[in-house]
């Protein structure tokens, strides 16, 4: 069944959300690229959560307030998003940026956070193992590069976007450079303190993943206490997408692990 | 109409094969590329045609910034204006200009302009600018925040500049609690500041402003499009209730004069064709990062690239024909500047008279003819 589009407030800020299914809450976080439409993996999710999938703010026809200036205010958002809920309740699940969002919500606060995936987070960096330079790829290499299976690209690049859908990427690209462009991808204090997420963690890798290399897997996994890290073979920078059975699988596992 | 003579410094002897290898002449283009030694000589060579503009008549000897490019050598054109201060006596300097959302202490620029003011007492003239979107690659500064980081540099120099220090600014990017430069610029209140641009609607409106009217030049564009740039400065400055001077408005553009028509796009042709093909063109996601433009800019450029489908090598012919570059005998070019100065009434003009590989034997015969046959008949 697909998910039902609605608008989300917190405070006085406005978001578009796509939500679906029954069960334990699940917030999950989008990537750089954006919330197009209902994924596969959402599906495979709501039949045992109730899945809230909200644009960030700043995104496609989010609202876009004046204060989102670094990736700490979208966390502290988030914040705000998670106290509607009650303690430990909410499994958060986030991919690339919205992963990043994630940890640096978690490290600061985990009170309303039952389950924690991070699915080929940005957010630390690795001397020597630089991050792809996704702002320098020309567009057929930006969407050729996030997968390994390469029928995926070649189907969305068949794809002519319309000039509404063209002004929304554009609009995402405005939001990632943001976050990510200085310092790129990763917040020099993160890393840090990411002994303060305290609740059952996964962290997912796709093993080819050109953006974020899979090689940072072990250092996050290492730095979470308790965490668990899952290599995807033949998979590229988003597992969600390419692997979703695997992805909603691992995720349910981590739930399955609390009960 | 004041004349300036403007150089980019272009690496000639880069090897084009080479260079198209790459993306671009920016950013990514090996520096292994560079010899030291022909490069040294490129410098030498330069200098002496701006020294040698002044000799000629030239109202005004200009450089600019660029980095990480064969495009130009000069990451650091105040030390090239240093030098020309050195070798000159009268022409102004203008330094059009420094990209100021790339350095994180604008203070400096206030201070270096001031030397530089001092040591040529009183001969130097600004320019401000974002810098090229390249730039933002090369100098990792977050293009989201250009716009703003520009406002904020350009309140905080002319803070530097003209309110007795110490001062301090509190900014969102900069933050300084003490501004107090030394040295003062020796222009009152300080030296002119310039603003190059490509003819987005903000910047215009900005640059026109009663408190500042900033002469407002517009580069590598057509005729058509300067022709419409400059007319919306003049009616932005009605619409602040005042009539633009001449000297508030300007374009730049690449010019070659030679005996014939003939001669003079055979002699042109391949100096502007390796300027716009070789050495400016860049793909797009290094020349528009994410922010240089506003969004609603950068959504209808978005259209119009659609629009026109993937891009060509630009021939000489064409960007004569719009009148991109002026390329011809002491009447055509004369002609085609009078007319545009005459629709627009722009009082000035920024000759670029060495553009891509065009060697020095062509410049100089180019600056000669240019300065006996057509300077003379365009001023007032």
């Amino acid at each position: 069944m697909p998910g039902t589009e609605t608008k989300h407030k917190v405070r006085d800020v406005n978001v578009r959300m796509l939500r679906g299914g029954s069960g334990p809450p699940l917030l999950f976080l989008h990537g750089a690229n954006g919330l197009p439409v209902w994924l596969p993996v959402f599906e495979l999710l709501s039949k045992q959560f109730e899945v809230f999938v909200p644009e960030h703010p700043g995104f496609g026809t989010s609202d876009n307030p004046a204060w989102l200036r670094n990736i700490g205010d979208l966390a502290m958002y988030y914040l705000d998003f998670l106290d509607e809920f009650g303690p430990h309740e909410v499994h958060v699940v986030g991919q690339s940026l919205g992963g990043w969002a994630a940890a640096e919500a978690a490290t600061r606060n985990c009170s309303r956070i039952k389950t924690l995936s991070l699915l080929g987070p940005a957010g630390i960096r690795i001397k020597g193992l630089p991050s792809g330079d996704n702002f320098i790829w020309s567009p057929e290499e930006a969407v050729r590069n996030l997968y390994h299976n390469q029928a995926i690209p070649d189907q969305i690049l068949a794809m002519q976007p319309t000039d509404d859908q063209a002004d929304i990427l554009l609009t995402n690209r405005f939001a990632t450079a943001k976050f990510g462009w200085e310092p790129r991808w990763y917040n020099p204090s993160l890393e840090r303190w990411l002994h303060r997420i305290t609740v059952p963690t996964l962290v997912m890798w796709g093993k080819e993943d050109k953006l974020f290399p899979s090689a940072y897997a072990a250092r996050w996994g290492e730095r979470i206490p308790g965490s668990r890290v899952e290599i995807v073979p033949e998979c590229g920078h988003v597992p969600a997408v390419e692997k979703p059975e695997i992805t909603a699988k691992e995720i349910i596992r981590l739930y399955a692990g609390t009960r | 109409m004041q004349f300036t003579f403007f150089h980019l410094m272009p690496y000639r002897p880069l090897n084009m094969a080479e260079r198209h290898k790459h993306k671009a002449a920016w950013v990514v283009l090996p520096n292994t590329l560079y010899d030291p030694k022909k490069g040294a000589d490129e410098y030498q060579s330069y200098i002496d045609q701006l020294v040698y503009a002044e000799k000629l008549g030239f109202d005004v000897i200009a450089v600019n910034e660029h980095h990480q490019t064969a495009y130009g050598i000069m990451p650091a054109p105040n030390l090239i204006a240093a030098n020309l201060i050195a070798r000159t006596t009268k022409a102004k300097i203008a330094i059009i200009g420094r990209a100021l959302p790339l350095v994180n202490n604008p203070v400096n620029i206030a201070e270096e302009f001031a030397m530089l003011d001092n040591l040529s007492r009183g001969r130097i003239i600004t320019g401000f600018v974002r810098g090229i979107g390249n730039e933002y690659h090369s100098t990792g500064i977050n293009p989201h925040w250009s716009h703003e980081r520009y406002q904020e540099a350009h309140d905080l120099i002319v803070q530097a500049w003209t309110k007795p220090g110490p001062t301090s600014f509190e900014g969102e990017h900069f933050n300084v609690r003490y501004v107090n430069i030394w040295p003062r610029p020796y222009q009152t209140p300080h030296p002119e500041i310039w603003i190059p641009s490509m003819g987005s609607s903000e910047t215009v409106k900005w640059a026109a402003a009663p408190e500042r009217k900033y002469p407002f030049l517009v580069t590598f564009s057509s005729r058509e499009l300067v022709a419409r740039y400059l007319n919306v400065y003049r009616d932005q400055a009605k619409q602040y209730g005042y009539e633009a001077s001449p000297d508030q408005v300007g374009w730049a553009s690449p010019v070659y004069v030679a005996d014939t028509d003939e001669r003079a796009r055979k002699e042109a042709k391949e100096g502007i064709e390796t300027l716009f093909n070789d050495f400016l063109a860049v793909p797009f996601q290094m020349l528009l990062p994410p922010g240089y433009m506003s969004l609603p800019s950068m959504k209808n450029t978005m259209r119009m690239r659609k629009a026109l489908g993937a891009q060509k090598r630009l021939t000489m012919e064409e960007l004569a024909e719009s009148g991109t570059v002026v390329v011809g005998s002491p009447q055509t070019v004369r002609d085609q500047l009078a007319r545009l100065r005459d629709e627009t009434r722009a009082g000035k003009l920024i000759t670029m008279l060495q553009f891509g590989t065009l060697s020095d034997e062509l410049t100089k015969r180019n600056m000669e003819m240019f300065a006996s046959e057509v300077m003379p008949h365009l001023r007032n």
